[in-house]
């Protein structure tokens, strides 16, 4: 065949071919930007669902409660009868439980978090560190509801035996406080309910603690030693002040964590409805009352009481998770502008 | 002689030291305390039977936890097999989209607030919007609300594993013409698959000890059901019920199925940070 014939049947072959080339990938552009869109939107949409239930939870909580606002208004907080048998309800002595219970558990638990926090990030040796960290995040791993059992059956007769004895010979001696120290000696009650709920927001504290520490630039640790520093005074006068967001961040996550906790309060607080000025005696909380009553609740304004109790108990650690939240990460802003 | 400036700075040292090491120790000891009572009290009610039997009517003798068991199994089964999609899906879409986005920024927040929300909330939520509509207590209920526990968990852990994959992996597959959904799901995603492992696995482990949101949806039932339709036996209801019995038979099995829970919550959560810390894409 002549060049020249060949070369205008090659140009042409390769322009079809070409054409075709385009459009195919046209068409898979266009289809993978089809696939895109889908996945964006669809991931987007179980991202979404984070939000949605948690706007659920507080909704259905809300309506749930409205019948109970309707009757008692807002005052159902300062309110202190609760009587199923009347129907009658007010949230004062689970509110107060709640609050007193995670008083105690924070009051505990900061200084010993904090201890355990500094023990792993600057006194450990480094083969033990490890270990020892997972140990304490086990005791977070532990249910919670296995707290309650060992609490109930194992702690709470060794308290009424031991230590509340103690605490009443002692501090039940002082002026003023005198009045949380007395009481029945039970084991079981607003105290012991405090002390496990220590135990169980320790490990939370103190990792979070810990992991802000970490981020504390070594270089400012190394220039104190240098000037001749003494561990500890690193710790107090470097660590700490540089840390003080996070800390304040990780004991906020605790409270949090204090004041939804349901089971293991449940063992261990007594199921009173009664207010009391004593720590020893038996209280109930806004956790332990819901688990108590709410299956069994039989008339509309007591199931509508016990949403508002939980409505009230959700707001307020939103609130305080939230604003842990906001702590860390403004600590986790600091790391990254370090 | 020791300068007295110096002995002071001395001693705040050494009491600062100690009481640190005072807190640890407090720490190890009621986790070997809490351990060293399942063991002592759980070992009893250990039998085959346990697995073998169902649970026991009330003043009856013997008896295990088989329906329990398999009540556990099931919820817990069924809500992974919700909370794992999802909760990867959302978590890639905060590490794919998250960055610049307002809406990945809220969601990442109230995520890890949902971490610690408290767990009867969500049951009382199920409650409102399932239970009560259908008029009865069921097994899906009471997976419905564990997987809500779940799904923070997994999206958590999915997003931070997916960015600790390097920016030039991801770019080596662009520049292959590779589409952002390919290399989201099957670059990105892969290259950290024992994260996410990690991630369900604690997930798994979270909810299987969880009591608080299943009292109201999945509720108890003393038979054995494999219906999810009605209400089921669960370990944790169990143990809570028959450790507040007054029958001593009820009260042995509680310890056995505490056993037999922690040690597998425990199992898992070891299980699934030995996995991770060895497959850790550095």
């Amino acid at each position: 065949m002549p060049p020249v014939a060949m070369t205008a049947m090659d140009a042409e072959k390769k322009a079809v071919e070409t054409c075709l080339a385009d459009k195919a990938i046209a068409r898979t552009m266009r289809r993978q930007r089809w696939q895109d869109f889908i996945f964006h939107k669809m991931t987007l949409l179980f991202a979404l669902s984070v939000l949605i239930v948690l706007a659920g939870i507080i909704v259905s909580l809300a309506v749930g409660a409205c019948p109970a606002f309707k009757e008692f208004g807002l005052l159902f907080i300062t309110r202190i009868e609760w009587d199923p048998v009347n129907d009658q309800y007010g949230g004062m002595i689970a509110i107060v439980g709640t609050l007193v219970t995670s008083s105690i558990a924070l009051l505990i638990a900061f200084p010993l978090s904090f201890g355990i926090a500094v023990f792993l990030t600057e006194i450990c040796p480094a083969g033990l560190r490890r270990p020892l960290g997972t140990a304490v995040e086990l005791l977070a791993g532990v249910p919670s509801i296995i707290y309650g059992m060992w609490g109930l059956f194992i702690f709470a007769p060794m308290f009424a035996d031991h230590v509340q004895p103690v605490l009443r010979a002692t501090l039940g001696q002082l002026p003023l406080i005198g009045t949380l120290f007395g009481g029945p000696m039970m084991g079981i009650g607003m105290l012991t309910a405090g002390l496990i709920l220590a135990v169980m927001i320790i490990p939370f504290i103190a990792s979070v603690m810990r992991d802000v520490f970490e981020i504390v630039p070594q270089v400012l640790k190394e220039s104190a030693y240098g000037l001749g520093c003494t561990r500890w005074e690193v710790v107090r006068k470097i660590v700490l002040p540089y840390t003080r967001t996070g800390v304040v961040g990780g004991v906020m996550l605790g409270l949090g964590r204090a004041l939804g906790e349901t089971m293991a309060v449940t063992f261990v607080i007594g199921n009173a409805q009664s207010l009391s000025w004593s720590l020893f005696a038996p209280g109930n909380s806004i956790a332990s009352t819901l688990a108590n009553e709410f299956a069994e609740a039989d008339t509309p304004l007591h199931v509508a009481s016990l949403f508002y109790l939980g409505l009230i108990m959700f707001v307020i650690t939103f609130i305080v998770l939230a604003a842990a939240k906001l702590m860390l990460l403004g600590m986790a802003r600091k790391e990254g502008g370090r | 002689m020791m300068n007295p400036v110096y002995r002071k700075r001395l001693r705040a040292h050494r009491i600062g030291i100690a009481l640190s090491v005072f807190a640890m120790a407090v720490g190890l000891f009621f986790l070997g305390w809490i351990l060293l009572t399942l063991l002592v009290k759980g070992v009893d009610a250990l039998h085959l039977r346990m697995f073998t039997e169902n649970t026991p009517a009330p003043g009856s003798e013997g008896g295990g936890l088989l329906n329990a068991i398999v009540g556990s199994l099931l919820m817990v089964g069924a809500s992974t097999a919700i909370s794992t999609p999802v909760g990867i899906l959302a978590g890639l879409y905060l590490a794919e989209y998250g960055a610049r986005s307002w809406l990945a920024r809220v969601t990442r927040f109230v995520t890890d607030i949902m971490l610690s929300a408290p767990s009867i909330a969500v049951g009382l939520f199920v409650y409102a919007v399932y239970v009560a509509n259908v008029k009865h207590f069921s097994g899906w209920a009471g997976a419905f609300s564990i997987s809500l526990i779940a799904i923070p968990v997994v999206v958590r852990t999915t997003d931070n594993m997916l960015k600790l994959v390097p920016d030039s992996l991801l770019e080596a597959a662009y520049s292959l013409g590779a589409p952002r959904w390919k290399v989201a799901g099957m670059v990105r995603l892969r290259a950290v698959r024992a994260g996410i492992v990690t991630g369900v696995l604690l997930a798994v482990a979270r909810i299987s000890g969880e009591t608080a949101p299943l009292l109201f949806t999945a509720l108890n039932n003393q038979f054995y059901s494999n219906d999810m339709n009605a209400p089921m036996a669960n370990l944790p209801v169990v143990i809570y019920q028959f450790a507040m019995s007054p029958y001593d038979n009820w009260r042995s099995l509680a310890w056995g199925g505490a056993l037999l829970i922690t040690f597998s919550v425990l199992g898992l959560n070891i299980l699934s940070r030995t996995l991770f810390s060895q497959k850790l894409p550095k």
